[in-house]
C-alpha cells in the first residue's frame, strides 16, 4: 500500500481554514487525553478496593464483582464522553 | 519521515446502500433480530419437562445468566417479571456489537448512533412510565426531592436530580453504549491498516516488512478484547436498565413500606 511511502508534509498553516485543521487537532488530542486522566485514577481505585474486598470474604466475590463492572461502567462513560468530543473536533 | 494515511472517518463507518434506505448497519440489525428470535422460539417448542439439550440448553442458559445476574442483584424477587424485556435489550444489542469481529460484516452496528440512541430513549419511557404507574402522580415528587432534604436546599436538589436522573441518564446510556463499540471499531481498523502498510511497504523493506509483525498481534489481541467488551456492554446496558426500573418500582425505599 501506497500509504505508508508518502511523506507527512510540514508546511505550516496559511490559509484560515489550515489554521483550524491544525487547531483542532492539536486540541481534539488535548481532550481526550484530559479526559481520560480522571477515570483511569477513578477506576484503578475501584478495582483495587474491590480486591481488596474479595480478599477479605471470599465467600462475597460473586456480589462484589458485580458491582465492580456497574461502577467501572460509570466511570468509563466519562472517559468515553471525551472520546466523542474527540471525534467530533478532530476528524 | 513516514506516516500511514489514515482514510476518512466517513470511509471507516458509512456503508453503501443495498437497496434504498437500507445498509449493512440495517442488515446486521435485522439479522441480530432474527436469529434472537429465532433462538428462542426454537426453543419454546421443545419439551419443558426433560433435561434440556441443544438449543433449548442454550436458551435456558441466557434466561437463567439474566434472572441471577441481572434481576436478582438489582431487582429482587418482584423484577422477575421484567426478565423478558431485560433478555430482549441483552440479546439485541449483543448481536449486535458481535460483527465487530466477524470476517465479513466486520462492524458492530452500534457504532452508529441510532441503535444505541433509540435503544436507551426506550428505556428511559419505560422507567418513568413504570413510576408514574406504579407511584402515580408523587413519583416526580419522590424522584426529586429525595426523603430527608432541608427545605431550604429543596430547589437546588431539585435542580440537580432532575438533570442526573432525566437528562444525564439516556445521555449516558447512549454513549457508553456507542462510544465503547466505536472506539473498539477504529482501534480494530487502525491496527489492521498499520499492519498491512506495514507488511507491503516497498521503502527500509526489511525492518518494516517484518516489524509488521508487531501490530498483527496487537490485532489479534484487540479481536479478543472487542469480544469481551461486546458482551460486558451488552451486560452493562441490561444491568443499568434493570437498575432504573429497580429504582422506579420501589421509590426512595421508605415511603411505600
Amino acid at each position: 500500500m501506497e500509504a505508508f511511502s508518502r511523506l507527512v508534509g510540514t508546511t505550516p498553516p496559511q490559509t484560515p481554514d489550515d489554521v483550524k485543521a491544525a487547531a483542532a487537532a492539536s486540541s481534539a488530542g488535548f481532550a481526550y487525553g484530559l479526559a481520560a486522566i480522571g477515570p483511569g485514577i477513578g477506576i484503578g481505585y475501584l478495582v483495587g478496593k474491590s480486591v481488596e474486598a474479595m480478599a477479605r470474604q471470599p465467600e462475597a466475590a460473586g456480589m462484589v464483582r458485580t458491582t465492580m463492572f456497574l461502577g467501572i461502567a460509570f466511570t468509563e462513560a466519562l472517559a468515553l464522553i471525551g472520546f466523542v468530543v474527540f471525534i467530533l473536533i478532530g476528524l | 519521515m513516514l506516516g500511514l494515511e489514515f482514510p476518512k472517518i466517513n470511509e471507516v463507518l458509512r456503508w453503501q446502500d443495498i437497496f434504498p434506505s437500507f445498509n449493512k448497519i440495517a442488515l446486521i440489525a435485522v439479522l441480530a433480530t432474527i436469529i434472537g428470535s429465532a433462538i428462542f422460539l426454537l426453543a419454546g417448542r421443545k419439551d419443558g419437562s426433560v433435561a434440556p439439550k441443544g438449543i433449548r440448553n442454550l436458551a435456558e442458559i441466557m434466561v437463567e445468566f439474566i434472572e441471577e445476574s441481572v434481576v436478582m442483584q438489582t431487582m429482587g424477587k418482584k423484577g422477575l417479571k421484567w426478565t423478558p424485556f431485560l433478555l430482549s435489550l441483552f440479546v439485541f444489542i449483543y448481536l449486535c456489537n458481535v460483527p465487530g469481529i466477524i470476517p465479513i460484516f466486520q462492524m458492530p452496528a452500534t457504532a452508529r448512533i441510532a441503535i444505541p440512541l433509540f435503544l436507551s430513549v426506550l428505556v428511559w419511557i419505560v422507567f418513568i412510565g413504570t413510576g408514574l404507574k406504579h407511584q402515580k402522580g408523587a413519583y416526580f415528587g419522590h424522584l426529586l426531592w429525595p426523603p430527608g432534604v432541608p427545605v431550604a436546599l429543596k430547589p437546588l436538589v431539585g435542580v440537580i436530580e432532575f438533570f442526573s436522573t432525566i437528562i444525564v441518564r439516556p445521555l449516558s446510556l447512549t454513549v457508553r453504549l456507542f462510544a465503547n463499540m466505536l472506539a473498539g471499531h477504529i482501534l480494530l481498523v487502525t491496527f489492521a491498516l498499520l499492519s498491512e502498510a506495514m507488511f507491503q511497504a516497498e521503502t527500509n523493506q526489511p525492518f518494516l516488512n517484518i516489524g509488521g509483525i508487531l501490530p498483527f498481534f496487537m490485532l489479534v489481541f484487540l479481536t479478543g478484547f472487542e469480544v469481551l467488551v461486546g458482551f460486558l456492554q451488552a451486560y452493562i446496558f441490561a444491568i443499568l436498565t434493570a437498575v432504573y426500573i429497580g429504582t422506579s418500582l420501589e421509590g426512595h425505599g421508605d415511603e411505600a413500606h
